[in-house]
């Protein structure tokens, strides 16, 4: 545990777990495009660039990447670095200077993920949702990670409808060249932090949220999970964190709106 | 041209490409046009907006190709906007009125970009391994002549298939008589290529100027990206984009869009918007 923060669950916020824990998923990144998608992304990305990595660059949500520290910027203080329209920012995916977190309305236990449709018949989708978006070409040119803000068993499914975002599975079949540059990092979700660094590439707890037990997210989790044998807590923000959180990137408190203290 | 000439263009059946993204700078005075209009039938190619769930629920579109259909509804946390669904896109969708292909962003770039250049497809990495090759049983992947990383046997790769339009309608902020336009707002999205797709491009613009006016209108000559080289019509229209963006001249309007979304669940109210809004 980091020097000078708390010892009890009870005095952190469960939004400020998650915005370090994604602030730690760009972690090493150095000068690369995070490209947070949300509200808890964007201002954990944020935090990352405020503190330990200096040297990312980031979206204003539109078509420029700004150095503004604050999550929501005001366009009239965006302080511009680059012009990156839509048609740049393939530019930028293809290369692969790019990590993004993005959503999921599923994914499942090799980190493939869908935002397009629920149902077995893609022609006539029981739910139709956004569409494939940018997912496919994302896990295949660059770092991903997907933030789940409420984690339960239809998210976290045992098989995804549609495949959007590739996972390890499907990454592997391709062969090691065209899967060269494919790497999901983390899932954050509220209730923890999961990785692949198992042998076969299913998705393991990384860490869990302060309070949350193995079986509670076992439950929420709609495929079994791998389980180290001494499961670390989530860490907790440093006072600079915290500070840097209340007074620069969020000081109106959208994070905690948008993840609720556990009852 | 009026915005009726550029509907009495179109035939029932053609591959019309939109420009814009999301509820950003939708030409939607031409919209309105072709509801006012008999063409039916129409396979839409776009980064889809609230057009997609208007003509469809007006029944005007068979056919879709889209990597995403989205309003960009307001974001109440940051004051910004998230995606958010379309609830007349949804309906269509779900009744199984649309035959869709679906593209990653990128590979819905490339096959403009390959239609534009006159090839037959565009090789990427783009959606390896995901389902839009399971969605799409013509998609075909095709083998680099040129040898692999390792020097063995080349890559195999998606070839994206051009996507060829009949006509592309955009709109942007300010043109001259002749077709040669410009954006001022942030991005110029894809309505360039749009255009370069296209066997017949048409523009509408906020407002009219004098060729000699247009870089200063445009504020630089760096955003004088259309050419009347791809457009064959210039529409001035207004307002051109209605609710939704066309800045620096309007914000999307969150409560005329609002009010269509409303009326998804009940045909009557449906029905009576898009009449009123077709005439507007």
């Amino acid at each position: 545990m980091p020097e000078g923060t708390s010892d009890t669950a009870t005095d952190v916020r469960r939004a400020d777990v998650c915005a370090v824990a994604v602030a730690d998923c760009f972690r090493g990144d150095g000068e690369s495009l995070a490209n947070p998608i949300g509200v808890i992304p964007m201002i954990g990305g944020r935090l990352a660039r405020a503190s330990f990595e200096p040297d990312l660059m980031m979206t204003d949500g539109e078509a420029t990447l700004i150095a503004n520290h604050a999550a929501s910027v005001p366009a009239a203080e965006r302080v511009v670095e680059t012009f990156n329209p839509y048609r740049r920012m393939f530019d930028v995916v293809w290369s692969g200077r790019r990590h993004v977190m993005m959503g999921a309305t599923q994914v499942d236990r090799y980190g493939n993920q869908n935002i397009a449709a629920l149902g077995p018949d893609p022609q006539r989708p029981a739910v139709q949702l956004l569409g494939v978006r940018g997912a496919p070409g994302n896990t295949i040119n660059d770092t991903t990670s997907y933030w789940v803000g409420r984690h339960g068993p239809k998210v976290f499914v045992e098989a995804v409808d549609v495949v959007c975002g590739i996972g390890y599975d499907r990454a592997a079949e391709l062969g090691p060249e065209a899967a060269r540059w494919h790497e999901i990092r983390r899932v954050v979700s509220n209730l923890g932090v999961f990785d692949f660094e198992t042998d076969d590439h299913r998705m393991r707890i990384r860490s869990l949220h302060p309070g949350v037990t193995v079986a509670e997210v076992q439950e929420a989790t709609g495929f079994e999970l791998a389980v180290p044998d001494d499961v670390p807590t989530s860490r907790l923000p440093t006072p600079d964190e915290l500070e840097l959180l209340g007074t620069v990137i969020d000081p109106d408190g959208t994070r905690y709106r948008e993840v609720p203290d556990p009852a | 041209m009026t915005p009726d000439e550029v509907a009495g263009r179109l035939r029932s059946g053609m591959t019309v490409g939109i420009g814009g993204w999301g509820s950003r700078r939708k030409p939607m005075a031409l919209i309105k046009a072709i509801l006012r209009s008999d063409v039916t039938d129409l396979h839409v190619v776009t980064y889809g907006g609230p057009e997609v769930g208007i003509l469809a629920a007006a029944g005007r579109m068979s056919r879709l190709t889209f990597p995403f259909v989205s309003p960009d509804v307001p974001n109440p946390m940051t004051g910004g906007s998230v995606p958010g669904l379309d609830p007349h896109f949804r309906a269509a969708r779900q009744a199984g009125l649309l035959t869709c292909t679906e593209l990653d962003e990128g590979m819905l770039l490339l096959g403009l970009q390959a239609a534009a250049w006159r090839v037959p497809f565009l090789p990427t990495r783009v959606g390896l391994g995901s389902d839009v090759l399971r969605l799409d049983p013509g998609l075909r992947t095709v083998r680099s002549p040129y040898p692999g990383p390792d020097g063995g046997e080349g890559e195999e790769l998606v070839a994206q298939p051009a996507i060829a339009l009949d006509a592309a309608l955009v709109h942007v902020n300010v043109g001259d008589e002749r077709g040669n336009a410009a954006f001022t707002g942030p991005d110029l999205y894809f309505d360039d290529l749009f255009l370069e797709a296209a066997a017949e491009g048409f523009v509408s613009v906020e407002r009219v100027v004098a060729t000699e006016d247009l870089v200063a209108e445009a504020g630089d000559v760096t955003r004088l990206r259309i050419s009347r080289l791809f457009t064959t019509g210039v529409v001035e229209a207004p307002g051109g984009s209605d609710f939704t963006d066309c800045v620096p001249d309007r914000d999307r309007d969150d409560e005329a869009q609002s009010r269509w979304f409303a009326t998804a669940k009940d045909p009557d109210a449906r029905a009576a918007f898009l009449e009123e809004w077709a005439r507007a």
